[in-house]
């Protein structure tokens, strides 16, 4: 087989000559908007700065102060919180109607399509379709949304479960309908109840799409940005014994865009290092989805 | 099934029924939210916050009005808004489509030391959130002019890279290479070979990909928003947002004739090519 694989190599090298046609393009994008930009950001995090010109190295002064913000405390507690509710109703409330509509009842195709239709309408539109709903239920006991932080926050969720239930509800039926059919029949012969069935054969095989919407949701739910940002943009406002303020419905990527874009962006360099301490916390996550995804593709 | 007792069948196929109905209420429920938008566009602004829920009346119907202030809200045609989004959604995911898909068919084929490294960063770059690099990236793309809706395609390129090679990457190595060595052996060179054998292959990763960018770039608010120079280019997000934000009293019917009108494309785009969405979103689900 040596011919072959001479073959082969000359093949490749001939492929390598076009370098500047097939990879230039993609790494110089790459280097401008990803790159760069990355290892910039990480830079900056231990200057102070106005703009990028102007950046004077502090070590890590700007870290103490990200960490003993109050504004930035809350927003993760809330944060974490919100993505956790989150989590939990957005994947049980999912697989429950995954396996409804696996039952082969009527207009199962059509009820799929009509959950999964919230997921394409972008965050800031969502956002305030909702804040027009609970507005409007709001007014009638003379409160807002953005007055209250439990209104706020239930509100968040309930947006987060409308958006997202149908997206998860997907990624369910996909797993449950590779469940091998002839395994349930079995079980079926063996006696088992429908209940028993479920939480004996069918979510133990479905635990590879369980980890990968749990992983999902609580990503999603750390990244939020446009829903936060559009139902209630952090409000209300708290005053603390300091006298300094926090928006009590803030998540994190909200508090991060308010530190570096409004004032005088004198705290820039405070705002850069929340980003690498949000970046850290959340390509943790990331990469034990991708590293868990990874190992299933290996063992299939 | 044929020693099941006809009366347990026959209890199953009522259960079947009762969750149809269940369902077809829970779907109703569902698509109030958007009924609802459609109702308060066309009623008068002070109606909308206090009669949220009723039809329009006499009284609080205003017609077209809501979708003619809208046209023009914020002295900022919706046109020109609903125009850039399409311009920049079409640019970014063709550029995407294109370069990905060529970069990782290299990748994967080639495999130098180089080639690794690309792929690394790329699968990085998946995980990293738009906050780390949000700041440094906008004065990066306004130092290099890339703030109009012509050039911006190249930031979503960049930054929106990760994803698409990963998901050709995994596509290009399940190809067997001999039909490449057949094209070349037939006297295809590389180009040749990628565009008129590789592309066509992976048809269905194309569709995939290209789904779940027109979906992002369509959506996005902040990257074009901290991009773009908002005074002259605005997306549909950063329009609706701009209403909403700055102005102390909001006219709200008019705020859900644009939400309409934003919201109509996208429902005839996932009614024309559903199963594509759905079987596109269940593939990038990888993504974190």
């Amino acid at each position: 087989m040596k011919s072959k694989a001479i073959k082969q190599s000359s093949q490749i090298k001939s492929t390598r000559h076009f370098w500047w046609l097939f990879l230039l393009p993609v790494t110089a994008a790459f280097c401008i908007g990803f790159v760069w930009p990355f290892i910039q950001g990480i830079y900056l995090s231990f200057c102070k700065f106005k703009t990028v010109s102007s950046a004077k190295f502090v070590g890590l002064s700007n870290y103490a102060s990200a960490f003993a913000d109050e504004s930035f405390q809350h927003s993760f507690w809330y944060t974490a919180l919100t993505a956790i509710v989150c989590l939990v109703l957005i994947n049980v409330i999912a697989f429950a109607v995954a396996y409804a509509l696996t039952q082969g009842i009527k207009g199962s195709n059509i009820f799929r399509t009509i959950f999964f239709a919230p997921n394409l309408i972008g965050g800031i539109v969502l956002g305030y379709i909702w804040s027009m709903i609970f507005d409007g239920i709001l007014q009638q006991y003379g409160t807002s949304v953005v007055l209250e932080t439990k209104y706020g926050f239930w509100g968040l969720i309930i947006l987060m479960c409308w958006q997202q239930i149908g997206y998860m509800m997907i990624i369910y039926i996909a797993g449950i309908q590779a469940v091998p059919e002839d395994m349930i029949e079995a079980a079926k012969i063996d006696g088992a109840t429908k209940a028993q069935t479920l939480f004996k054969v069918i979510i133990p095989n479905v635990m590879p799409s369980i980890t990968i919407c749990t992983f999902l949701s609580l990503t999603n739910g750390f990244k939020l940005f446009d829903q936060n940002l559009a139902l209630t943009g952090g409000l209300p406002y708290e005053q603390l014994a300091d006298g300094s303020t926090i928006n009590t419905t803030e998540m994190m990527a909200l508090n991060i865009y308010n530190t570096f874009y409004s004032g005088t962006g004198a705290s820039r360099g405070v705002a850069q290092a929340k980003a690498v301490i949000f970046f850290i916390l959340v390509a943790a996550m990331g990469l034990a989805q991708l590293s868990y995804t990874r190992k299933r593709e290996v063992q299939q | 099934m044929a020693n099941q007792q006809p009366q347990t069948l026959a209890s199953e196929a009522r259960h079947k029924k009762i969750l149809t109905i269940v369902f077809t209420i829970i779907c109703v429920i569902w698509v109030l939210p958007v009924v609802c938008v459609a109702i308060n566009s066309f009623k008068l602004n002070t109606f909308v916050k206090t009669e949220t829920f009723a039809l329009p009346t006499e009284e609080s119907f205003a017609g077209w009005s809501n979708f003619i202030t809208g046209m023009t809200f914020g002295n900022y045609p919706f046109w020109s808004a609903f125009g850039y989004s399409a311009l920049i959604t079409v640019l970014s995911t063709a550029l995407i489509l294109v370069c990905c898909s060529m970069a990782a068919w290299y990748i994967a084929r080639v495999d130098s030391k180089f080639c690794k490294v690309i792929y690394t960063l790329c699968i990085f770059s998946m995980v990293v959130p738009f906050q780390m690099v949000m700041f440094t990236l906008s004065k990066t793309a306004d130092t290099l002019k890339l703030n109009t809706p012509w050039t911006i395609p190249i930031v979503y390129l960049g930054f929106g890279a990760g994803l698409a090679i990963f998901m050709f990457v995994g596509f290009v190595k399940s190809i067997p290479l001999e039909i490449e060595e057949a094209a070349a052996i037939d006297g295809c060179g590389p180009v040749r070979t990628f565009f008129l054998v590789v592309l066509p292959m992976l048809k269905p990763t194309l569709i995939s990909v290209g789904i779940l960018e027109i979906m992002w770039v369509w959506n996005d608010y902040l990257l074009p928003y901290l991009v773009l120079d908002i005074n002259q280019y605005r997306t549909i997000p950063i329009q609706i947002q701009y209403l909403k934000g700055s102005y102390g009293t909001v006219d709200l019917g008019a705020t859900m004739a644009i939400i309409l009108m934003a919201i109509i494309p996208v429902i005839v785009f996932y009614l024309s090519c559903q199963k594509y969405i759905i079987k596109g979103v269940a593939a990038g689900a990888v993504k974190g």
